[in-house]
């Protein structure tokens, strides 16, 4: 699989960060969403001709545009205005937007832009405009293989996410997930990956083989997973690039729960023996194991936090589940987790301030973040059943999966894909192809 | 009048057990679970006849009921009489926990049962244990009869 792409940008105009100009505040759940138009990027008769030709798509500028819509209005942040409302023409507007046409419909902010077929690669120049103050705020230019069409959707996204709330965006990123088929009681599982807005899924395993909990390496593009090859459960290894698999460690049982380092030198993971899990590190490089936790219960769920020098975890030491963090050499052990009920699966956003994390209580699972040392609990939603949250790497979305109950014949379940803000906010599900759960967010591609 | 007070003492402590027992009992005649322990047989399979598979467990838990201790006894005296089979000890949770707790939980389980297996003789090396955590349900059902019944310790012959 090709994933890098070299993306050339040879033309940046620097932001005009002059004051006044529109801004989005994220740090509050946004009721208000901003109202943006997205012009078409224009494109000439010739270039639609030949790209038409190579991608089987009549107008690859208009498709561009459509990618950078839809991943605005699934922020909840941005509400892309009614194309057929728009006067200017896109060729027009992307030279010298008349900003009184634009600010009629009541647009603050602009996005014009062209493509073009130049030597058999696929360019595209865009602009961001603040409407009210009648300003260019980005402009941008780069040269990619045409396939790449969508990425080039989700660059410009993250350009005008980041431009817009400070923040950098989190559409040019993938999604790898454990897709679900058949009855529950023999369920089939493979890995999967797609695209952030659920573009380009591809199964990676055949599910000849049970697959659990696969989780990006946030430097690379490795995966690490948990395989029941030969039903001996084991973590695992797998460039996506080249499909090639390994087993991590030589263990004498089952390891799970594995996680990457932030580096992405290393795999954190739990090693299960005589009724006991502990928690153990393997750096990739020398393989040396170190052995983490030394404690009679359960512990798992680990994760760094982004300066790898601390991990959370999951263990049930004080007699049920809670969220601990200790130093990354295992000292200074911390039970963090005091409300009420039971909490697992913690992850350490990769902003460093929070902790996500699943907690069930009276029956109902909760997907809720935390500060690092436990204070400020706040949960974001409230179902049946879901767990392992996943960060978005701005550290500002998190994807979970849902089961749905089964009714009383033991029918009607299914298992999906979901994210919600941090703000608790803007909770969606997210269209996987088949059943979906275990999703890791990957980093961004570009930048 | 010490003793008198000592009788009297008794007599509450021996009321006490009676009224908790009644109260206990009360509540587990509901259904094919003592407390939330499945005690059914719907979904137990025999390893030779009279020697049941499986031994299920409370909510959270890894610790050996009565039933299982019984259950496990005869299957240890099975394996006794067999000496060439060797056998998996699957261990299992229900779905209302989280993945990785639950791989966790299913090995305790497991290992709950292989602990008391080679106490009544079987060796380790004829013992290899497994966890599911809560990958293979026996009743997809969303209630709590079903999930007592996914709570489970299963013995499976390996040759």
């Amino acid at each position: 699989m090709r994933i890098f792409v070299k993306i050339i940008i040879f033309l940046i105009l620097i932001p005009s960060k002059s004051f006044g100009l529109i801004e989005v505040d994220i740090t509050r759940g946004n009721l208000d969403p901003l109202p943006i138009a997205v012009s078409p990027l224009s494109i000439d008769e010739n270039s639609r001709q030949n790209f038409e030709k190579i991608l089987k798509k009549k107008n690859i500028g208009e498709e561009i545009s459509k990618i950078i819509e839809v991943n605005l209005k699934t922020s909840g942040l941005f509400n892309p205005l009614n194309k057929d409302a728009f006067l200017q023409a896109p060729d027009i507007a992307n030279l010298k937007p008349r900003f009184e046409d634009w600010n009629l419909i009541k647009a603050q902010a602009l996005i014009t832009g062209k493509v073009s077929y130049t030597d058999e690669k696929l360019r595209v120049e865009f602009r961001l405009w603040d409407v009210l103050a009648g300003k260019e705020m980005v402009a941008l230019a780069f040269t990619t293989v045409p396939t790449n069409w969508r990425r080039v959707g989700h660059i410009i996204t993250d350009k005008v996410y980041q431009r817009l709330t400070g923040e950098k965006g989190y559409f040019d990123t993938r999604i790898i997930y454990v897709a679900e088929e058949g009855p529950k009681t023999k369920r089939i599982k493979k890995l999967a990956i797609m695209d952030q807005d659920g573009a380009n899924n591809k199964f990676l395993t055949l599910g000849n083989e049970l697959v659990l909990t696969p989780r990006f390496n946030p430097t690379s593009q490795m995966v690490t997973y948990l395989s029941y090859f030969r039903n001996l459960p084991r973590v695992y290894l797998l460039d996506i690039e080249t499909g090639t698999q390994e087993v991590v460690g030589d263990f004498p049982g089952m390891t799970f729960a594995p996680r990457f380092s932030p580096d992405g030198k290393k795999i954190i993971m739990s090693f299960a023996k005589d009724g006991n899990s502990e928690i153990y590190t393997m750096d990739l490089e020398n393989r040396i194991v170190e052995k983490i936790t030394n404690h009679p219960s359960i512990d798992t769920s680990p994760s760094f936090s982004p300066d790898g020098k601390f991990i959370c975890f999951n263990s049930d030491r004080s007699g049920y589940q809670q969220i601990y963090v200790m130093k990354s050499d295992g000292s200074s052990v911390k039970r963090i987790s005091f409300g009420k009920g039971l909490y697992g699966t913690p992850v350490w956003s990769p902003r460093g301030d929070l902790i996500a994390f699943t907690k069930l209580h009276k029956g109902k699972f909760y997907i809720g973040v935390m500060r690092t040392d436990g204070s400020g609990e706040r949960l974001l939603t409230e179902n049946f059943y879901q767990e392992a949250p996943s960060w978005s790497p701005n550290g500002r979305v998190l994807i979970f999966y849902r089961e749905t109950k089964t009714d009383d014949k033991g029918e009607g379940f299914s298992a999906k894909l979901w994210s919600i803000d941090l703000t608790g906010y803007n909770e969606r599900m997210v269209k996987t192809p088949t059943d979906a759960s275990d999703p890791s967010w990957s980093s961004l591609l570009s930048n | 009048m010490k003793l008198n007070k000592i009788l009297k003492n008794t007599l509450l402590i021996i009321f006490a057990c009676f009224a908790l027992s009644a109260c206990a009992t009360s509540k587990k005649t509901t259904g094919q679970m003592q407390g939330d322990v499945y005690t059914g047989t719907d979904t137990v399979e025999y390893l030779a006849s009279g020697v049941p598979d499986r031994v299920f467990f409370a909510t959270n838990e890894s610790v050996l009921t009565t039933a299982s201790r019984e259950t496990l006894r005869k299957q240890a005296s099975y394996l006794r009489k067999n000496s060439k089979i060797t056998i998996v000890l699957e261990g299992h949770a229900d779905e209302r926990g989280t993945r990785e707790y639950n791989l966790a939980l299913g090995e305790r389980r497991a290992n709950a049962a292989k602990d008391y297996l080679m106490t009544y003789g079987i060796s380790s090396n004829r013992i290899s244990v497994l966890s599911y955590g809560k990958e293979r349900p026996v009743d997809s059902g969303s209630n709590p009869l079903a999930w007592s019944k996914n709570r489970r310790s299963v013995t499976v012959k390996a040759n």
